[in-house]
């Protein structure tokens, strides 16, 4: 899936093509899941960590029909509150497979799933200790996103707008200064409702863009997650290629001069 | 599993797993409280009272009593 001929997607010194990470919650099956991922273009998923069901311990298993060969599984702590939480999840993580790059992810409100980003910096920088490669969820604040960078975060994800709503970016000011002042990746995580939402993303300077509902829960998930690889490869050509200035009035494409009559 | 000397004296451990208590004999090994809960061992992470048990001490680690488990593995997650 090359989008673009020498335009490699770094995260952590390893190197991608697709710039488009989905997630793996919220579908009919882990079959439909595995197709849409496919479908995306996707080389990156994300995954939770949860009890087993002691009751059924041989329910469908998600490493059964997304291969971590295949994928590169970002472990998310999704559902965490607090920093103790999230480190506590990861660690199972690490142990579960074997890596060290991770989604840190830590909830405020239960409404609004805002991050809580007093707790998400203190869980960020008690992960780089424990030698962990944090890509990390976050507010839309740009003064926020340098604290994370400069705590040693290797992605900065801010919120287009609130986990699951589909609203679109909801203030691009901040999501161009995050984009334009980092340093490291930066990848708009969460309120991606459609194709141009994504497009939007890129065209704004963001070197990704994660999401799981606008796929999952589109009436046809596959053709969606196919959309939004193309969305997510035509808004970065177009970052790339330079858009023309924003006119205030009307400039005409023909020439003025020799106009008959 | 084989019976122990442990097993056959008929002493047992009340440990927590996943938040249920489930009653074990005395002697049961993280490997062992799997084969019993017949979870397989290569796809999940096990935590013992907050610390993480690396997969290739399974085997090694007996339980104690009242011990706190927590058995986890990947699911679909966004």
């Amino acid at each position: 899936m090359t989008a673009q001929p020498n335009d490699p997607f770094v995260i952590a010194g390893r190197t991608f093509t697709s710039r488009l990470i989905v997630g793996t919650g919220k579908y009919k099956d882990y079959a439909e899941n595995a197709a849409a991922a496919e479908a995306a273009g996707a080389e990156i998923v994300t995954v939770a960590v949860r009890r087993v069901n002691l009751s059924n311990p041989d329910e469908p298993m998600l490493v059964d029909h997304l291969s971590p060969e295949r994928f590169t599984f970002l472990p998310n702590t999704a559902g965490c509150f607090t920093g103790e939480d999230a480190v506590r999840t990861l660690r199972l993580a690490r142990e579960a497979g074997g890596w060290n790059l991770v989604k840190l992810e830590v909830l405020s409100d239960p409404d609004t799933l805002y991050p809580d980003m007093v707790e998400t910096l203190h869980a960020l920088k008690l992960l780089v200790e424990d030698g962990f490669e944090v890509m990390v969820y976050c507010s839309d604040d740009p003064v926020m996103a340098r604290r994370l960078e400069d705590a040693g975060a290797v992605a900065i994800m801010p919120l287009g707008a609130p986990i699951g709503s589909g609203l679109g970016i909801q203030n691009r000011l901040n999501i161009r200064l995050i984009a334009e002042q980092a340093r490291v990746p930066v990848l708009v995580d969460a309120g991606v409702g459609t194709a141009s939402d994504a497009a939007v993303a890129m065209e704004l300077g963001c070197d990704g863009v994660l999401m799981n509902t606008a796929i999952a829960e589109a009436r046809d998930a596959i053709a969606m997650a196919r959309a939004m690889r193309l969305a997510v490869e035509a808004g970065r050509a177009a970052y790339l290629a330079g858009r023309m200035p924003i006119r205030q009035y009307g400039a005409a494409s023909s020439p003025v001069d020799g106009i008959i009559g | 599993m084989s019976k122990t000397a442990e097993q056959q004296s008929g002493k047992t451990l009340a440990v927590t797993v996943n938040g249920e208590e489930r009653v074990v004999p005395e002697g049961t090994t993280v490997s062992g409280l799997l084969e019993l809960l017949g979870v397989a061992t290569g796809k999940v992470a096990v935590e013992r009272n907050k610390a993480i048990v690396p997969r290739s001490t399974f085997a090694a680690q007996a339980l104690s009593d009242r011990d706190q488990i927590e058995i986890v593995r990947f699911v679909g997650g966004g």
